[in-house]
């Protein structure tokens, strides 16, 4: 049989561009199939890129990249029905280039993303759907797509959370609910003006501003504003486990979000011009399929390479270490000749050396702990009341502030209970 | 005034419609079934019970997968729509 390509990549996401980009630069035959119109067609999520990784495969990326805004405000609040709790984190240094993050509308951006990829050499095929593996005994040796085989030395599967291709070639079992969050959102057009005034940002800076408490209503997750350069992107993670059990959709909840009175004012005369969804795998190592097989690599999303912090839900970066990994992985193997599960052992071996398996080995005990309901309803309502409590002057001595934390707590929650959740959180987080 | 239910949200999006449908129900299994997951999964409210079945319409499929992973009867054959059809996000 002919091998008229090294590899196959299968995606057009950042795990897809960064693995095809990387090949390609090595001077390896790549074709990317892409099941969208364009890159970016079927990609959406929070959205924010943070830190410097991808500044090491695009330096500079910013001055030609389609990002949003990069962001320099982090804010974290926690809400009740009436209430809010903020925190915020600002810094000159976020505003300073290399820049600590940016908003980013993956439409756009991976659109961007592929041409680099084009332009180092390996050939995008958008409208192209992977529909199965093409098979020598239990080596892969390339795809069928859109009623044509194409052979390829390997394949990388970087198809994805619902990753069919990892199921096909027998690394993943049936994706369960548990291990699932769904994350729905709208995109909110507002004036740039406006949004700059409301926000308090000055020229490109933008803000990340995340949220948890009862618009959840004890449910796992959270919700989120981006600041895009004229829109905002806002939306609600929840596990998708606890909607289906509790008989809730998400969409109900985010408009329970944009209701509270300290959202709904921020987004008034924003027209919506976009609503989406997609799943994120939030279960960390314990739900991670088989990397690799003979012939076969799964990166990214395909591969639940998701770390979850409490904070923050991150896979962007992931995608993109773990798609460079799996090229270099390739490209090392065509030197010594061979595209075995052996020689592809090497890519688990690389990933552990990155942040990918190191960071998801240290937290591999947040996703447990994040299950815990107290999170999102009981600790954020303590929290709100003790501050309201604090800052109300209704004319009576005052209390010392131990004293009032004992009586907010009174009855709802014990100091045991809390101490143990916080031993929890220690270990976990 | 912004639309608040999830029909009028979808109306704001692009989509490229295919004449195929790409997800089937196996409607022997949903009659058997009370939890209806589905109805509160899918994100795009294509799941609906009328009298008592469960209807699916494609058309608004924002391809998330989550119908597909909380049905524990197996009645979802869940696939993608064909390559270029489905939705076809601008912003992302």
């Amino acid at each position: 049989m002919k091998q008229e390509f090294d590899a196959i990549v299968v995606g057009a996401g950042p795990a897809g561009c960064a693995c095809g980009y990387t090949l390609a630069k090595a001077g390896l035959e790549t074709l990317v199939v892409e099941r969208g119109k364009f890159a970016g067609a079927k990609n959406m999520w929070g959205g924010v890129f943070y830190g410097p990784t991808l500044n090491e495969l695009f330096p500079h990326f910013w001055q030609e990249a389609p990002v949003e805004r990069h962001i320099v405000r982090h804010r974290f609040s926690l809400l009740t029905h009436d209430a809010c709790l903020s925190a915020e984190f600002t810094t000159k240094k976020f505003g300073q280039p290399p820049y600590n993050g940016f908003a980013v509308l993956r439409s756009k951006f991976d659109r961007w993303f592929a041409t680099k990829v084009e332009q180092a050499g390996a050939i995008i095929a958008p409208g192209l759907q992977a529909d199965d593996l093409l098979w020598d005994g239990n080596q892969v040796t390339g795809i069928k797509a859109g009623g044509d085989e194409l052979p390829a030395s390997v394949v990388i599967a970087c198809d994805g959370v619902n990753s069919a291709l990892a199921g096909k070639a027998g690394l993943r079992d049936k994706l369960l609910p548990q291990d699932m969050k769904q994350g729905v959102k709208e995109v909110i057009q507002l004036p740039r003006e406006l949004l700059e005034q409301r926000f308090n940002l000055v020229g490109d800076e933008g803000i990340a501003w995340e949220f948890i408490g009862s618009f959840t209503g004890g449910l796992p997750g959270g919700a989120f504003i981006y600041t895009n350069k004229e829109s905002l992107s806002v939306g609600i993670v929840v596990q998708l486990n606890a909607l289906v059990e509790n008989k809730v959709r998400a969409n109900d909840l985010l408009e329970e979000f944009k209701q509270h009175s300290a959202v709904v004012d921020l987004l008034a005369q924003g027209k919506l011009v976009e609503y989406s969804a997609h799943l994120i795998p939030v279960s960390g190592i314990a739900m991670m399929p088989g990397l690799y097989t003979d012939g076969f690599l799964v990166a990214g999303d395909a591969a639940a390479l998701i770390l979850g912090t409490g904070l923050t839900l991150e896979g962007a970066n992931f995608a993109v270490v773990s798609g460079v990994a799996a090229a270099d992985t390739v490209i090392r193997a065509k030197q010594v000749g061979g595209f075995s599960r052996k020689s592809l052992s090497y890519y688990p071996e690389l990933l552990k050396q990155s942040f990918v398996l190191k960071d998801l080995q240290t937290f591999r005990k947040a996703p447990h702990f994040l299950e815990n309901s107290r999170i999102y309803s009981l600790y954020p309502e303590l929290a709100c009341d003790l501050a309201e409590k604090l800052f109300t002057n209704d004319g009576r001595p005052r209390k010392k502030t131990w004293e009032l934390l004992g009586q907010t707590m009174g009855g709802r929650v014990s100091f045991w209970q809390v101490a143990r959740d916080l031993m929890q959180a220690k270990g976990a987080v | 005034m912004n639309p608040t239910s999830i029909e009028d949200k979808l109306a704001v999006n692009k989509y490229d419609i295919d004449r195929e449908v790409h997800i089937s129900l196996g409607e022997d299994i949903c009659k058997t079934c009370d939890g209806h997951y589905c109805l509160y999964a899918c994100p795009a409210g294509c799941f609906k019970l009328m009298e008592e079945h469960i209807t699916f319409s494609y058309e608004g499929c924002l391809e998330c997968g989550s119908c597909q992973i909380v049905c524990d009867k197996g009645a979802v054959e869940w696939n993608l729509p064909r390559a270029g059809f489905g939705i076809c996000y601008q912003y992302g």
